[in-house]
């Protein structure tokens, strides 16, 4: 979208808060899906400009958070917990299984530049583990057997 | 209310994300209720209800909210802590999702004690679809005309551990990285905003309607005299039936496990309990027998925390369960303080050290007294949370931690005690490699 959308839109989110620097956190994230889910030096300038801040303030801001990403991703994101109750119920099976599915490893995308592979910290689902977070959505109790049809879903979703 | 379901009550029975259906079981009686009352009635009765905290500190409920400065010019806050990150905890999450409408209705309630029209509720970045359902169910509320003059605002996180500690967590909110700060002051004279502020838990505010409905004798009838009510449990690990149980306080944590939970996976043993979420110290198989509540776990050395079981069987190294826990708490450490931030950094390289076989008696020692050196010297408890569980597996399991330098492996074998359950060191990438732009 073009700087003055985006602008709009922030300042709109900015408006619902008692302080407008509160907005920063929804605005990086606009900032992300409007940049194929990372942000670069642009997307600071532009949350910067819109709320009145520099650049390496919303920077220092997001780099804070593990949420934003900083290089390239893939479309979709696939994101296993490891944590303590994960791992006791054999999460790394389930990471062994996306990376032999996907040939990369955590951390890396698909060639395609379809899919971005994560371990990560609790995502508290701790009962259904493993728990797997699919473009932000949840699969719980998931097993070693389940990632070929998950990745087709992603695939094709 | 029937007496052991107050969080969850008729979420089996019904959807209640839907307001009608909550209205249905009697909801938002009781915040018409509070409405009625004056803030200082409603909060001499939260107090009497002696209702505590459900986040982790166990603090009551009521007592917080009298030391809001409601005679400030300032507006006054009300922030939920929906930033449930503690590993083990996954409660509120399941409130949010089964019976947001008694979120909501426990806000409205607080917030009329403490003299507030303003709330937020700060909800952590990866539960989308917990938000949405939150967010509607706020939206339903307003449009029936149930929030009157106060002001909602469902707020979600970008994924920190830190911002679950309360402080951290208004400086997330206004929008700067999320690092605790010093206290005093203390957010109910100054908060968010630098005004005075409300900080609880979600489940903590969600028992406000029962308390209100069963009134002080029946609420605290219920539970123990020094911890009454129910608390929804969050039992993982290896256990036959991981999930949420919500009980009496002062149910046996043996009846938990192997009653409700259904006992051990796989016909296996035993090795210990963490009580309260990942951050607290753990418990022999020996130390079960006891009430589940906050004076009695504390009595045996430990936390009742986030009322968070993570049940762990015999085939687990107590070395690699510290060194993967040790690890998160690296990651999360925030860096304001250098005992937590370079600490842990200290702990991972030493207990990586005892795992693969390499380490002396003497790294045994310093592990120990870079420990002592975390504990109790940072602002927030994020050190002592990253040492405790160390602390505790090295004491408790004190042979283990001998057998790996003796051994130089170790003794369960290979590179991990269950067949690739834990994750080799490098794999814990959180992004992408953060080549940040320049």
């Amino acid at each position: 979208v073009s700087t003055a959308e985006f602008d709009a839109k922030v300042r709109k989110l900015a408006a619902q808060f008692p302080d407008s620097k509160t907005a920063i956190l929804p605005a990086l994230r606009l900032a992300q899906e409007e940049n194929g889910g990372w942000l670069d030096t642009e997307s600071f300038e532009r949350v910067g400009e819109a709320l009145g801040l520099t650049p390496a303030y919303c920077q220092a801001v997001a780099s804070f958070y593990d949420m934003f990403h900083f290089a390239p991703v893939g479309r979709h994101s696939i994101d296993v917990c490891t944590n303590l109750s994960c791992a006791l119920s054999g999460a790394q099976e389930v990471v062994d299984a996306f990376e032999s599915e996907l040939g990369v490893a955590p951390g890396e995308t698909t060639e395609d530049g379809e899919i971005t592979l994560r371990t990560v910290e609790c995502l508290g689902g701790c009962g259904y583990a493993t728990v797997v977070s699919v473009d932000n959505r949840y699969r719980q109790f998931v097993k070693a057997q389940d990632v070929p049809s998950i990745v087709e879903d992603v695939r094709a979703g | 209310v029937p007496a052991r379901s107050m969080l969850l009550a008729g979420a089996d029975e019904r959807d209640l994300t839907k307001l009608a259906e909550y209205q249905a079981i009697g909801g938002y009686a009781q915040a018409l209720r509070a409405r009625a009352m004056t803030s200082d009635d409603l909060i001499a009765e939260l107090q009497s209800a002696t209702l505590r905290g459900r986040g982790g500190a166990g603090f009551p409920m009521g007592r917080k909210a009298s030391l809001v400065d409601r005679k400030s010019p300032k507006p006054k806050y009300l922030v939920v802590n929906a930033d449930e990150s503690e590993p083990g905890a996954f409660k509120d999450r399941e409130v949010m999702a089964r019976a947001p409408h008694r979120l909501i209705e426990g806000c409205l309630i607080a917030a009329h004690a403490i003299e507030s029209q303003e709330v937020f509720i700060y909800i952590r970045g990866e539960y989308l679809t917990e938000y949405e359902i939150l967010a509607r169910a706020a939206e339903q509320a307003r449009k029936a005309g149930i929030l009157g003059d106060v002001n909602i605002t469902v707020y979600r996180g970008a994924g920190a551990y830190i911002c679950g500690e309360e402080t951290a967590l208004l400086e997330s909110l206004e929008g700067s990285r999320g690092q605790p700060r010093p206290r005093p002051p203390f957010p109910p004279v100054q908060g968010l905003y630098m005004s005075p502020t409300e900080i609880n838990n979600v489940c903590t505010i969600a028992t406000l309607p029962a308390i209100l409905e069963l009134g002080v004798e029946g609420f605290t009838s219920i539970g123990t005299p020094g911890s009454p009510g129910t608390v929804l449990f969050s039992v993982s690990g290896n256990v036959e039936k991981p999930g949420n149980y919500e009980l009496e306080l002062g149910t046996s944590m043996r009846e938990l496990i192997y009653t409700h939970a259904g006992g051990i996976a796989g016909g296996r043993q035993l090795k210990a309990v963490i009580p309260g979420g990942s951050s607290v110290p753990a418990l022999t198989p020996r130390q079960i027998d006891v009430p589940l509540d906050f004076d009695s776990i504390g009595a045996i050395g430990t936390f009742f925390g986030a009322a968070s079981l993570i049940v762990v069987d015999d085939r687990c190294c107590m070395v690699q369960l510290a060194l993967r826990s040790t690890k998160f708490y690296m990651h999360e450490s925030c860096g304001k303080c250098t005992p937590c931030r370079e600490g842990t950094r200290w702990i991972v390289q030493l207990l990586e050290r005892i795992e693969s076989g390499d380490a002396t008696t003497a790294d045994l020692e310093l592990l120990r007294k870079v420990c002592d050196r975390i504990e109790g010297k940072s602002l927030c408890a994020l050190g002592d949370f990253a040492v405790w569980p160390v602390q505790s597996y090295f004491d408790k399991w004190h042979d283990e931690w001998v057998a790996h330098v003796e051994q130089g492996s170790c003794p369960y074998g290979g590179e991990s005690s269950i067949e690739g359950i834990f994750a080799p060191s490098d794999q814990h990438t959180h992004s992408p490699v953060a080549t940040v732009p320049a």
